[in-house]
């Protein structure tokens, strides 16, 4: 009678159902990233040539290094989970290292890059973008506010790959329960998949 | 005997006792009735809110409040209606209960993030309320945060618009549980077309919760960027637009009224064939609808922008859009009536309160079309017309099918029947006074009389003190509706396994369901809406009660021989 009671602890996962859930909660980050690029669309309309110029301040080196660091990072993650689905421990702990750490030089890039504009007094406000041209300041506003809400989720992110980590090493989560650290997966390759749409629309604008 | 003892009295695993065996249960049953008592009690709350406005718009001049609180009364009244009861109200409390019920599983897919959605769900209510007292006081915006005025507006706007995101939070994660609940614990003898309907609108409903709620939490957290960092997106003196304000906020919130009534259609679905003791009438077509519905709901959005300036092509692609979605809205109600012809009507206070529904909803569907041409709508933008539409629509639709679903369920989750009679009296005083409340608003408004208003010409006073007093008939109504309810409580007078005679599976266990829903394998027939057994069954009773009648007057008749 009483080891009826939780109904939750002893019935067997299923997988399936776990990753349509997942999926169907990335579909709305999507589409929550999706009402700004709306905005970006119709910005662009109105002003492409100031986009254009807004464009080139923007460092593309940093971008173009964030862009890779992004893309490894999801393959070490992916990789992560092959191993530990063979049932490496140590493998799959490296490898969520690693890409954890890649996503702290990515903040630390768009450090560097947020405060070399706000040097230049460009930032949501500021004087520069007020007096200047208006499409400049859309530009240069919506690129805070989507690289500021893409840079939360790498954030966001990080946490859940650091739980995992935790998880894998104390083997709460292992080759038989490996959802957790495939859902944290899954939302670790979007917020890489954001960023390959935000990098050209931003810093390679023609 | 354990088997069947209700979810209410089974005992809790140790460290859980009392109030925490509600407070951190992740029984679906148990989150269903808590959202009960909660949404049930910001229907009140807004519920004075709207009747302190409406007894200060029964006067010229000021009445009992000056402009300011008004502002912020029919924001509150707004935002508490639109986010606390009438999205949640059907989903969250019946949905939670029935929807795993129905489709003979044990829980929903995901019972802790069903908690969680609760805690955010009160989360927001909180915030909402904590707003009216920090800063300077309650926003003045109404619902739909307008920029620019909700930006400029010194009021606490940031505080509840952050409420509604985490209120949209909830609702979406409502959504995808129920979704990949459908889609995972159904019982494996039921196949899609063997799904009751109400479980059908409510996958439905999630799909569009899914795709529409995370514009509206983008559209919030802009406000909230903009109010904080002033960043221009939508203030033209900054090369920003505020009409991309409006697309972005109407993304959502219209697709938000479907997401308001298509739940309530499926509790109708529910409740019409089941008092006609016939099959619903083109079962396929009401599922098709739904989806039809939510998918051509999508995309109308911008019929609430007529007047804002959009170009003449965009308002005519929207105006034809909108007419679209009346189409599979009228299946239904065609298929409801199709239903109820020639079948075995029994009246009971559902079935009374899914026709004064019908009746209603009726109303305010039609004059959605007048609203959604483009011609008529320039004249009754913002209008009193305006607010009786949606109060139709959204009060006299929802509203009535909650308080059917109410009074269809309420036996099955307490395992108490309530007083028939005054739930009568209840439903037709709400209805009668509902009716005496807006009818005089679709004439003021078309007379020219402005929304949002808190006062107005003296030509205006009659039909406004009218709907005055109309208001006040419909709100006892309903409070004696809630009351009947509530003694129920007290006289305890038991309800059976099957008191309506449904074929769902919720009537198949008894009432309150036990703690694991199911007390055998559930029977699945083959179409839901067979009513053939309750039929059969009713015959049975009846003969036999004519065979015991014959009796008795034969021996009646023996003893006058005598
Ligand atoms: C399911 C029930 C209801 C819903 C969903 C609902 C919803 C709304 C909404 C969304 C607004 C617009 C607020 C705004 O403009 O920002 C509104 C306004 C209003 N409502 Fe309700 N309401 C409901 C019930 C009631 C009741 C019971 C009353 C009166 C007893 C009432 C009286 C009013 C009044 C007087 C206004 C203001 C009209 C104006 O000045 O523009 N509503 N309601
Ligand atoms: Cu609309």
């Amino acid at each position: 009678m009483e080891k009826k009671i939780d109904k939750t602890i002893d019935k067997s996962i299923d997988k399936t159902g776990v990753r349509i859930g997942m999926w169907l909660f990335l579909y709305t980050e999507i589409i929550l990233f999706g009402g700004l690029f709306v905005l970006y669309a119709a910005y662009f309309h109105k002003f492409p040539d100031l986009f254009a110029q807004g464009g080139k301040e923007l460092n593309r080196v940093l971008g173009t290094v964030n862009t890779a660091v992004l893309l490894i990072s999801s393959f070490t993650v992916a990789a992560s989970i092959t191993a530990l689905q063979r049932g490496k421990k140590g493998q799959t702990i490296s490898l969520l290292l690693f890409s954890i750490f890649c996503g702290a030089v990515f903040l630390v890039n768009k450090y560097f890059e947020w405060s070399a504009k706000f040097h230049h007094d460009i930032f949501p406000n500021s004087a520069t973008l007020q007096d200047g041209p208006d499409g400049l300041n859309i530009f240069f506003g919506l690129y805070y506010v989507i690289t500021g809400l893409h840079g939360l989720h790498v954030i966001i992110g990080m946490l859940l790959l650091t739980i995992t980590l935790v998880l894998v090493i104390k083997e709460r989560v292992h080759k038989d329960r490996f959802q957790l650290l495939e859902n944290s997966g899954l939302y670790w390759h979007l917020v890489d998949l954001i960023w390959i749409f935000v990098f050209p629309l931003f810093y390679l604008v023609l | 005997m354990n088997a069947t003892e209700s979810f209410y009295n089974t005992p809790s695993p140790p460290g859980l006792k009392g109030i925490w065996a509600w407070l951190l249960t992740h029984d679906h049953k148990r989150i269903g009735i808590m959202y009960l008592w909660s949404v049930g009690f910001w229907f009140c709350v807004a519920l004075c809110c709207g009747l302190l406005m409406r007894i200060e718009l029964m006067w010229v001049g000021k009445t009992i409040m000056g402009p300011e609180i008004y502002n912020s009364l029919f924001t509150l009244h707004g935002v508490i209606m639109v986010f606390l009861f009438v999205i949640p109200a059907v989903p969250s409390i019946f949905g939670n209960f029935f929807l795993p019920i129905q489709i003979g599983a044990d829980d929903v897919f995901f019972p802790r993030l069903n908690l969680l959605s609760w805690y955010l769900f009160m989360l927001g209510g909180l915030l909402a309320i904590v707003s009216l007292f920090l800063g300077e006081g309650f926003p003045d915006t109404g619902w739909t945060f307008y920029v620019p005025f909700s930006l400029t507006t010194d009021k606490n706007v940031v505080l509840t618009v952050t409420a509604a995101f985490i209120l949209g939070m909830s609702s979406m994660l409502t959504g995808l549980n129920f979704i990949t609940t459908v889609h995972r614990m159904r019982t494996k003898d039921m196949g899609w077309m063997q799904m009751p309907l109400f479980t059908w609108s409510l996958y439905a409903t999630s799909w569009v919760q899914i795709l529409a709620t995370p514009v509206l939490s983008i559209t919030l957290l802009m406000v909230i960027f903009e109010r904080v960092f002033a960043i221009g997106l939508f203030d033209p003196g900054k090369g920003g637009d505020p009409i991309l304000y409006q697309h972005l906020f109407w993304m959502y919130s219209h697709p938000a009224v479907y997401i308001m009534i298509l739940p309530a259609m499926g509790v109708i679905s529910e409740i019409i064939p089941v008092f006609s003791r016939k099959a619903v009438f083109g079962y396929k077509g009401i599922v098709i609808s739904s989806m039809g519905i939510a998918v051509a709901g999508s995309l109308v959005w911008a019929h609430h922008m007529y007047t804002s300036g959009m170009s003449d092509v965009a308002i005519f692609v929207f105006s034809l859009l909108t007419f679209l979605v009346a189409i599979p809205t009228a299946v239904k109600v065609f298929s409801w009536i199709a239903t109820m012809y020639k079948g075995a009507i029994e009246m009971t206070p559902p079935l009374y309160l899914a026709l004064i529904f019908i009746y209603l909803f009726c109303i305010g569907g039609l004059t959605g079309l007048i609203l959604g041409a483009a011609g008529t709508d320039i004249h009754l933008h913002d209008t009193h017309f305006v607010v009786s539409h949606f109060h139709f629509a959204m009060f006299g639709g929802t509203g009535f099918a909650f308080f059917a679903a109410l009074h269809y369920w309420w036996p099955k989750m307490f395992g108490i029947m309530y007083d028939f009679k005054k739930a009568y009296i209840g439903a037709t005083l709400a209805a009668v006074g509902f009716i005496f409340h807006y009818i005089p608003m679709f004439i003021l408004g078309m007379q020219g009389m402005p929304r949002r208003y808190y006062d107005y010409l003296p030509k205006f006073e009659r039909g406004n003190f009218l709907a005055g007093l109309g208001g006040f008939l419909m709100v006892i109504g309903i409070l004696l509706m809630f009351y009947n309810l509530l003694i129920s409580f007290r006289k305890k007078k038991g309800a059976p396994q099957d008191p309506w005679g449904g074929t769902t599976l919720e009537w198949s266990v008894p009432s309150p369901p036990p703690l694991h829903n199911f007390v055998e394998e559930p029977q699945v027939k083959e179409y839901p809406y067979d009513f053939s057994e309750v039929i059969a069954r009713a015959q049975e009773a009846q003969e036999a009660q004519d065979a015991q009648e014959a009796q008795d007057s034969e021996e009646e008749d023996g003893e006058k021989d005598r």
